[in-house]
């Protein structure tokens, strides 16, 4: 069988959840290969967690040559291992950077690219989902070695014994992909919720909270939510960019969307509109958004959520 | 110096849009615009000029039907002082591989400009891969998905709101440069740009002047391929409460118990 690339997903050597989203993906088209480039001190570490989800071989390419450039020398280091093992299909968590490496290896690899699948099934068939969610296409890749970019939470990840054995890979950087620099990185703060792109569920707000997010906040810790935010929440200043969900923000696909606040206009439906169960509270009862939901109450978020989340912790006792 | 600034045309997100039978995105029956997401670049160029001086020229350039030129004719309108339209019946249907291709060259006829400026994403496709592929097939520095623009002589810095960190990257000129809806609201046109837009130079070029074979680029070249598009089925209308004193959080909170997510 054919080994299938998957690219680890990682911060410092922290494996992040849609890693083995993909590698559970990869089984389904061929053996599953984790691809780590970060600090080779780390990699047995990483090793350790994504042969819990059926990773055979793990190629470690050291960053020391790559941490400090954008993109560009990732994409070679990729391209090497690519063209050492011939890979069935390479899966690359569509994050920004995600797309760029995708974009960069397509060309390089002569390969069609895949972004955005929120499904690959046997075969190499993709899922995507287009026009703000009003479409769904199903394609392949027809030259070279499909290279597919897989959103968060597009399988749910399943655990299978794979041997994880470690291969160092030495990866000859060029000095023509040494020419974006990163100059300063400042790593985002957590925020003691859990990830936006990755939660079951999601209690977002926006311009009809005020600036005023606690009746938010308070829903999402009750109910164990991240947090996010519309555009005109982010551009007002009130929240981080890192929370906008939407065309130009993250799109977010979780069990339950609580919209407050949201009209549901068209760039921000894009962000969320696959989303399993979506409920919304707003004071309009025309805002657009009621077109979405499966329960959606008209009223004053500022009233509602507060006796809401009173409510939802008292049950939960 | 010289900036290209590339710009698609795209269908409105706004109306209904919709494939043609083979799995093209309608490009025709819809109505079209300027993508929104290329105006902030067409205004990072703009700013640009405004800081580097005159002799800046800035080219708006496209690749797409007919109608596509109206996206350069809104750039021009906004301030770009010359359009370039790739436009060729063969280019229908391409996919970001030949996209990426008919730019790069169109880019090297146009003089192989310091900036290539170009947007986050586009509304239709929104890969946000282009530019990727542009710095990849031009050889040049990838310095994309700025919030902020800095240019100083031949460098450039930008701020990069990342997935996990926020970034400053820098890189010397020449480089493929992208900008995200963070950068800064795009200008209307005034009624003395749209009238200036008139005369400004615009050309239209085949792919025979750009160098590029037609087996190279379209439907049938595209390296990947859609095998079925499916309109998402109407959502079954929800239940809708409206809030009296207090009823909606207790039907708020009953109904989240009933689907298990409490
Ligand atoms: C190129 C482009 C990209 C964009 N990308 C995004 C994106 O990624 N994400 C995004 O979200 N938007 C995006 N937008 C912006 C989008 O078009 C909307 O402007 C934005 O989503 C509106 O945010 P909102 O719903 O919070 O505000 P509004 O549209 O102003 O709606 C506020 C709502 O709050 C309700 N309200 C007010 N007070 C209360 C109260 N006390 N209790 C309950 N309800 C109340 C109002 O009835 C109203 O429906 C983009 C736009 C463009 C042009
Ligand atoms: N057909 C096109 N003509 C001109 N520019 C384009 C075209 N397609 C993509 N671009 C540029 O590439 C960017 C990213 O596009 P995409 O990768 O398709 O999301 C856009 O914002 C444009 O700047």
């Amino acid at each position: 069988m054919s080994e299938v690339l998957v690219l680890v997903d990682h911060v410092d050597g922290a494996v992040r959840k849609p890693t083995y989203e993909l590698l559970t993906i990869a089984k389904r088209l061929g053996e599953p290969s984790a691809v780590f480039i970060g600090e080779a001190g780390k990699a047995a570490d990483v090793a350790e967690k994504v042969k819990a989800y059926g990773a055979e071989k793990v190629y470690v390419v050291d960053d020391a040559q790559i941490k400090g450039y954008l993109v560009a020398p990732k994409a070679e280091a990729l391209q090497q291992v690519a063209e050492k093992v011939s890979p069935a299909a390479i899966l690359i968590p569509s994050s920004a950077e995600g797309k760029e490496i995708g974009a960069r290896l397509a060309i390089k690899l002569e390969s069609g690219l895949i972004t955005d699948a929120v499904d690959v099934q046997e075969g190499g068939v993709a899922t995507q989902s287009v026009f703000a969610g009003n479409y769904t296409l199903t394609g392949k890749v027809t030259k070279g070695t499909p290279i597919i970019t897989v959103k968060p939470n597009s399988a749910t990840p399943e655990e299978s014994a794979g041997a994880g054995t470690v291969e160092e890979f030495a990866a000859t950087i060029s000095d023509a992909a040494k020419t974006a620099q990163i100059v300063a990185s400042q790593p985002r703060k957590a925020t003691g919720r859990p990830e936006l792109t990755e939660a079951a569920i999601v209690v977002s707000g926006g311009r009809g909270t005020g600036g005023n997010f606690e009746p938010i906040e308070g829903l999402a810790d009750a109910l164990g939510a991240a947090v996010g935010a519309s555009r005109a929440a982010v551009d007002s200043g009130w929240m981080p960019h890192s929370f906008q969900v939407g065309q130009t923000g993250k799109t977010v696909s979780p069990q339950l969307y609580v919209a407050n606040g949201i009209s549901g206009a068209i760039q921000h439906r894009a962000g969320m509109q696959t989303s399993k169960t979506i409920v919304a509270v707003n004071k309009d009862e025309e805002a657009p958004i009621f077109e979405l939901v499966d329960f959606g109450v008209v009223g004053d978020l500022h009233t509602v959520l507060p006796a809401a989340t009173e409510e939802i912790n008292k049950r939960k006792g | 110096m010289n900036i290209v600034v590339c710009v698609k045309y795209v269908p409105d997100a706004t109306a209904d849009r919709q494939f043609e039978s083979d799995n093209t995105v309608d490009r025709v029956g819809v109505d079209g615009l300027l993508s929104e997401l290329d105006e902030y670049a067409v205004e990072q160029a703009l700013q640009l000029k405004e800081k580097l001086g005159e002799d800046t020229e800035v080219t708006a350039l496209t690749i797409g039907p007919e109608k596509a030129v109206d996206a350069v004719r809104k750039a021009l309108q906004m301030g770009a002082d010359k359009g370039i339209h790739v436009s060729d019946e063969a280019i229908a249907g391409s996919d970001y591989v030949a996209t990426s291709l008919v730019l790069a060259k169109a880019i090297e006829k146009a003089g192989s400009p310091d900036v290539v400026m170009c947007g986050m994403a586009s509304t239709d496709a929104s890969g946000g891969v282009v530019p990727a592929m542009l710095a990849e097939r031009l050889g040049l520095p990838q310095v994309t998905l700025a919030s902020v623009v800095e240019a100083q002589g031949d460098q450039v810095r930008i701020k990069r709101d990342g997935d996990t960190a926020t970034e400053v990257i820098g890189g010397t000129l020449p480089l493929v440069l992208s900008v995200t809806d963070q950068s800064g609201e795009a200008r209307y046109p005034s009624f003395k740009g749209i009238m200036a837009a008139k005369k400004k130079p615009m050309e239209t070029w085949s792919l025979s002047d750009i160098g590029v074979d037609a087996s190279e680029v379209g439907l049938d070249a595209a390296w990947t391929a859609v095998e079925e598009t499916t309109a998402r089925p109407p959502r079954t209308a929800g239940e809708i409460v409206t809030d009296e004193d207090g009823s909606g959080a207790t039907a708020l909170t009953e109904f989240l118990a009933s689907k298990k997510f409490i």
